[in-house]
């Protein structure tokens, strides 16, 4: 490559973190059964009144989750589109985003006001994290019972993601798991960024990772304003 | 040019591709698709009808074909609402990549979320490749993706599936020979009934894993 070469032919200014205008997408994320729907229906109960929402699911099967939020979360339908994931809910999220950015897009179109978009992934492992070409922001949630070593295994999705939430503490002495070691090790694979032990059960409203998205939100209008 | 079109016909693309089956998860659930052998004669059936068709509108696109009535054209050939659907998705995740990757004013003449072989075509003419280069595209394409869904959903061996991809290159080659031979203008019409039906009965289904 000679040696004035302008890299900048290679890139163009629709990056992550330059995209003007449109609602705050935010990527739910984590293993299955860590209650990522149900904290997308607690987001939609407890900010649906506040924001105008809406939901993009990717079960890996049906639509098993969005008629879930259906239920629970009073949702409209028009405010739900769940995404088929090609039996590889891991590359919709991540290497090939174009499903769910349709998914995303159709929203928009349908509602021009919105502010916030929950894209709850199908569940997987570890491994899993959201491209930043799809949402501005990711929550990684997993669970006490999967064993108080899961902070400690770390994975993009627990030292990378924006938010780690640790969900059902109500379930820690029934399994033996250790909060304060989650807690300890969480800190130290992901330095500064925030982890919130909760338990649904115990806090449908999921008011600490609420709070966590309305700060989210602000800090996008503010940058946009 | 050739290396636009290692991009173009990449399944690693990022175009919205993994999440459609070309039928696949339907002649699978209908029995028709089970193993290797039956899964090569569903690829070579789908080759030379829709992969024929398909090659034939993106070799007419990238030669510079009035885009509009090419997509018309895409309507006629396409009975199955599903499958008209389909391609549409397909079309519309291909031109978003597709603009970020070789930008070019031949984007701004096509329809909204055109059909995919006509997107492939304006791809092709924009990345710098022929109308031949284009109709390869769409005929690999139309082979490609469906494999490795089947491959997903029997857990097939892939070596196995990679192979019996590789041995269609003579009968791709020929699929995109075809189209430069027949007279300017002229399109294939050789759809099929069968992968109508499956994409008609898949529809319906609510549990899929694949779009199409």
């Amino acid at each position: 490559m000679p040696p004035d070469h302008n890299l900048d032919d290679y890139v163009d200014a629709y990056e992550h973190g330059h995209r003007h205008g449109g609602p705050l997408r935010v990527g739910l994320g984590g293993p299955v059964g860590s209650g990522k729907t149900a904290l997308a229906a607690a987001l939609c109960r407890t900010l649906g009144a506040e924001y105008d929402l809406a939901v993009v699911t990717n079960d890996i099967y049906t639509t098993e989750d969005a008629d879930f939020l259906r239920r629970n979360a009073v949702l409209p339908d028009d405010r739900i589109e769940a995404v088929q994931t090609g039996c590889c809910p891991h590359t919709a999220i991540r290497d090939d985003i174009t499903a769910n950015l349709d998914a995303v897009e159709l929203l928009e179109a349908r509602h021009p006001g919105l502010e916030l978009v929950l894209v709850e992934s199908g569940g997987d492992n570890l491994t899993a994290s959201f491209s930043y070409g799809l949402v501005d922001v990711q929550v990684f949630v997993v669970d006490v019972a999967g064993g108080d070593k899961v902070p400690r295994k770390g994975g993009p999705g627990v030292t990378a993601s924006d938010l780690l939430v640790v969900n059902k503490t109500d379930l820690a002495p029934l399994v033996g798991a250790d909060l304060d070691v989650m807690r300890r090790d969480s800190a130290v694979v992901r330095g500064d960024k925030p982890t919130l032990l909760i338990s649904l059960r115990e806090d449908p409203a999921a008011t600490e990772v609420a709070e966590w998205v309305r700060a989210q939100v602000r800090a996008r209008q503010l940058q946009q304003a | 040019m050739t290396a636009s079109l290692l991009t173009l016909a990449d399944s690693r693309l990022p175009a919205g591709g993994h999440t459609h089956s070309g039928g696949v998860e339907q002649a699978i659930a209908a029995g028709l698709v089970r193993d290797p052998a039956s899964l090569a004669a569903f690829l070579l059936r789908r080759l030379v009808t829709s992969g024929a068709v398909a090659a034939g509108l993106a070799a007419a696109a990238c030669r510079g074909r009035n885009l509009p009535v090419l997509d018309a054209e895409a309507d006629a050939r396409t009975p199955s609402p599903a499958l008209r659907a389909a391609s549409r998705q397909q079309g519309r995740g291909l031109v978003r990549v597709g603009r970020r990757a070789w930008p070019s004013p031949l984007w701004d003449a096509l329809p909204a979320a055109p059909h995919h072989p006509v997107a492939l075509g304006v791809a092709a003419a924009a990345g710098g490749l022929t109308p031949r280069d284009a109709a390869a595209a769409a005929a690999y394409l139309s082979v490609s993706g469906p494999a490795t869904a089947a491959q997903r959903l029997l857990a097939m061996d892939p070596l196995t599936v990679a192979a019996v991809t590789a041995r269609l290159a003579p009968e791709i080659d020929a699929v995109a020979e075809d189209c430069l031979s027949r007279a300017d203008g002229e399109l294939s019409a050789d759809t099929d009934p069968l992968l109508d039906l499956l994409a008609e009965v898949h529809a319906t289904r609510g549990d899929r894993f694949f779009a199409s």
